[in-house]
């Protein structure tokens, strides 16, 4: 309890490996918690609630935790966002509900995430179940990938009556949530009882099955009256580099997964560690290899500290780390010795007129090569498209664009009238991914109701809701 | 999910939350987007008398960072023509014919005028009416308001006399600006009124402008006395109505009372409840922050009686009322003595200066070598054997449960002033009253 009331202070030295991959907040004591929601004025027409993708009723849910009704604080955030418990973690709050909030004028912001998080996990300690699952619509709907947007949809669908499916390749669901955010920021627990909830409301979640392989893509849109694809993205791609075949050359997402399902002393991680990426994965690579006990633990990468694309935050937090950057520096080559990684050749860069996209195009510097010794290289430079996927959904004339699925941002269909997506398999741009992929959840889950069971049933539905709330 | 529905002498509301006689319930418009909003109630703003007002109309207290701690009015009853008003009950009602809609009103002390009124607002089709014998300011300069209230006599005289013709439930308000509330209490009972509520606004002045020693509010240079409402005054409005909700002639005459006075939230409301109050109303909260406040009064009490294994409202109304007792009455030997927590203790030591300074110097500071930070710093320790069991340190502690007020066992004898006085009843003698400590083991450190 005491140390609620004390600052943190964070030295690697004096922890245990455990400790120092717990939560890298820690939860609100009752006190704290109240006195902040106290601080919040309780805005008309709140801006925070409309930052959020999800429009979590973010005034409603503050109010309650001041008056003691937490109970009911955390069914206002969950009505709006099944995965409450986890977007209050993982979202960039800075830059979505605490960016807008009124006070951040002249004045710190409410802290909303860290409120989020006290209400949710107020209800996941007691097991409170919100939701019962709607009366049966005889409809069956298959969501193909348990991440966010699968989950979201599974049980926004479920509450209304359908009777979903949710097919996922790996051995657990929650996908990110579960596999990709750093253990400090989301432990696997708060992901899987997110899943459980699901579960509870009647979703059957499939998981080892994977879609193409173990169940046919043509079975289900045969067999059920809707399809919702929420199976984000793929590996980390290569660096088109020689030497990336050298052991100790690893894929980011594979590397945070370790951390999330394997007891900590068994992960493997080098003394000098090179990450490849500047996105908020490299983030997490970076800063997981520091905590492992990394001596030193580099971010690489071609352009500079204002091109990079994580979040302001996530990068003053690697500097707390004691992560260096080694900014306008491209990796060439991986060298090393006996089949095992020694070091990173990179060239030095300058940057040049805008591209595209805006920003600044790296271009080499002659004659600047050096090599970055280092015995464990991460690639951290984005992920791979489906293709395969891509490619299968073609033949039922879904489109996409650059290899993310298009879909009617007000229904989130695609072109095939029985298929939805959501999640990162659709957004081109991936900040704040996992709220926006609830949103898409939630947005498919209303079309393909009122597209099944009629505008007109959904109008008296929700009235009914209304009353009996 | 709990049964929130009420029956207030016969008026039906699908909740306990009303709105209270105020600027919230000014207009149709108002009443009905509250309607919309969970509000289970409405007392329309007081109606009746012909009123111009003026402006500044409120002060406030700020306490240390927190905005309307306790507000204050000089507003008047209703400036819009009664007709008007008429017109928007008799809509709203025939919109929300679930909902409670009771007019307050207040008309000049003649009877004719009483009677007139009562029979038009019936007219509209409202559940009830409220007779406004509180109001503090403005209308009791002229002979209304709280200058009935005042007066049981009158206050008597008027309810029989709207009683004679009313044919729908009359509540009579009650003002706090009198020395035993339990009068006009029986005196609205003896006059057949059908409920109480209390309290309406407390004579106030809100503060001076130390720059041009203007009285706040500033009404053009000029300033007085006010309505003080807000969650300042709770604690005010919870003695008096478990005063009128424990008197024996108020409970034997059945009346249902509504509960006023700084109910901010659904835990204020449920103190109002549990002290006797059937239905409650709500103004200053509402002021300051808007109708909407009711989604989590009625979700947090709702909640709070499905944890609780409450099914409805009735079960709960009153239910601390035979808890309320006179200090003659309470144990002379319950005993407790602080127990201060170190490991929870941050050494800001305000415990041991509140005891030391105002209250009987039974802390102590020691070096007691605690493992942890500020080794320098003393800790503060409890004489428990000196301890009265006052428990100001655990009101000025900071944190949390850090100190506790633990009972214990003195073997000292339980019994109650009233008992021994009667008794012993010598020990009104100081030198019997010193035998009898020794006696009884209770030493005065």
């Amino acid at each position: 309890m005491v140390e609620h009331y004390k600052p943190q202070k964070y030295k690697a030295w004096e922890l245990t490996l455990e400790e120092r991959f717990q939560e890298y907040f820690p939860p609100l004591s009752e006190r704290e918690a109240v006195t902040e929601a106290n601080r919040c004025l309780f805005c008309h027409d709140a801006p925070c609630m409309t930052a959020c993708p999800t429009h979590i009723d973010i005034p409603t849910f503050i109010k309650k935790i001041a008056t003691g009704n937490v109970k009911g604080s955390a069914r206002t955030i969950l009505e709006s966002n099944l995965l409450g418990a986890t977007c209050a973690r993982v979202c960039p709050v800075e830059e979505l509900c605490e960016g807008a909030c009124v006070l951040a004028h002249d004045h710190k912001p409410i802290m909303i995430g860290r409120l989020q998080r006290y209400a949710t996990d107020y209800a996941s300690e007691r097991k409170i179940r919100y939701f019962e699952p709607g009366p049966a619509n005889g409809f069956r709907v298959a969501v193909v990938g348990a991440g966010p947007a699968g989950l979201s949809c599974a049980g926004e669908l479920a509450k209304r009556g359908f009777d979903v499916t949710c097919f996922e390749k790996k051995p657990l669901a929650g996908g990110l949530d579960t596999y990709g955010i750093v253990v400090f920021r989301e432990p696997v627990e708060v992901s899987l009882a997110e899943v459980k909830m699901v579960e509870e409301l009647g979703v059957k979640v499939k998981t080892n099955h994977a879609v193409g392989a173990d169940v046919k893509f043509e079975d289900l849109i045969a067999e059920y009256d809707a399809v919702f694809l929420g199976v984000g993205l793929g590996a980390v791609p290569d660096l088109d580099i020689p030497g990336e075949e050298l052991s100790g050359v690893v894929d980011g997402l594979e590397f945070i997964e370790q951390t999330k399902i394997k007891p900590l002393h068994t992960i493997e991680f080098g003394k000098r560690v090179c990450v490849v990426g500047a996105g908020n994965t490299a983030i997490d690579c970076v800063t997981i290899a520091r905590r492992l006990g990394a001596e030193r633990a580099m971010i690489v990468y071609r352009r500079s500290e204002a091109e990079m694309p994580c979040y302001h935050f996530e990068y003053e937090f690697a500097l707390k780390e004691g992560v260096s950057f080694m900014f306008l520096t491209q990796p060439v080559e991986v060298v090393g010795k006996d089949g095992k990684v020694e070091g990173l050749r990179c060239v030095r860069m300058d940057l040049g007129g805008p591209d595209a996209s805006g920003r600044r195009v790296p271009i080499p510097i002659p004659d600047s090569e050096f090599i970055l010794h280092c015995d464990m290289v991460i690639k951290a430079i984005g992920q791979k498209k489906h293709h395969g996927v891509l490619e299968k959904l073609a033949e039922f004339g879904v489109k996409n664009s650059k290899g993310y699925i298009l879909v009617d941002p007000a229904t989130n269909r695609t072109d095939h009238p029985k298929i939805f997506a959501g999640g990162d398999c659709v957004r081109i741009r991936g900040e704040a991914s996992t709220v926006m992929a609830v949103q898409d959840g939630k947005i498919a889950a209303r079309a393909i109701y009122e597209q099944l069971v009629g505008s007109g049933a959904a109008r008296k539905a929700e009235s009914a809701a209304s009353k009996r709330k | 999910m709990a049964n929130l529905e009420i029956d207030f002498c016969g008026i039906k509301s699908p909740n306990p939350f009303w709105l209270a006689s105020a600027p919230p319930t000014n207009s149709g418009y108002q009443v009905q987007k509250a309607f919309e909003q969970g509000w289970g109630g409405a007392v329309w703003k007081t109606i009746g008398a012909p009123v111009l007002n003026v402006c500044n109309r409120y002060g406030t207290i700020d306490y240390k960072g927190s905005k309307i701690v306790g507000l204050n009015n000089v507003e008047l009853i209703s400036d819009r023509p009664v007709e008007v008003n008429l017109k928007e009950i008799r809509e709203v009602k025939r919109n929300f014919p679930g909902h409670a809609v009771i007019v307050s009103v207040m008309v000049e002390s003649k009877k004719e005028a009483w009677q007139e009124i009562v029979k038009r607002i019936e007219d509209t089709g409202a559940d009830g009416l409220e007779l406004n014998f509180g109001c503090p300011h403005g209308m009791s300069e002229r002979g209304m308001g709280s200058a009935m209230g005042q007066v049981p006599e009158y206050t008597c005289m008027v309810t029989e006399w709207v009683m004679d013709v009313a044919k729908t439930p009359v509540v009579v308000k009650l003002t706090p600006n009198v020395t035993d509330i339990v009068q006009p209490a029986r005196a609205a009972i003896n006059g057949r009124a059908s409920a109480l509520s209390l309290i309406n606004t407390i004579n106030s002045i809100m503060g001076v402008d130390l720059d041009n020693f203007q009285i706040i509010p500033d009404v053009g240079g000029k300033g007085g006395h006010g309505g003080y409402a807000g969650p300042a005054v709770k604690p005010i409005a919870l003695h008096l109505l478990s005063a009128v909700a424990s008197d024996a002639e108020v409970r034997r005459s059945g009346v249902p009372i509504s509960g006023i006075g700084g109910i901010e939230t659904w835990r204020d409301a449920l103190e109002f409840i549990l002290l006797g109050a059937t239905s409650v109303q709500v103004c200053t909260a509402v002021m300051h922050w808007g109708f909407r406040i009711v989604e989590d009064m009625i979700d947090g009490l709702s909640n709070w009686m499905d944890d609780k294994g409450f099914k409805s409202v009735k079960e709960l109304v009153g239910k601390s009322v035979p808890r309320i007792s006179s200090f003659g009455d309470f144990d002379l030997g319950f005993q407790t003595v602080a127990r201060i927590d170190h490991d929870k203790c941050i050494q800001c030591n305000l415990c041991y200066i509140a005891c030391n300074d105002a209250a009987h110097q039974c802390i102590d500071l020691k070096d007691l070598k605690l493992t942890g930070e500020n080794q320098e710093r003393p800790w503060p320790v409890v004489r428990e054997e000196d301890c009265v069991g006052c428990d100001l340190c655990s009101k000025v502690c900071p944190i949390d449960d850090c100190i506790t007020m633990v009972e214990v066992e003195t073997g000292r004898p339980h019994v109650t002033w009233n008992e021994l006085t009667r008794q012993k009843p010598e020990i009104l003698d100081w030198d019997k009253m010193e035998q009898y400590r020794k006696q009884a083991n209770i030493k005065i450190h």
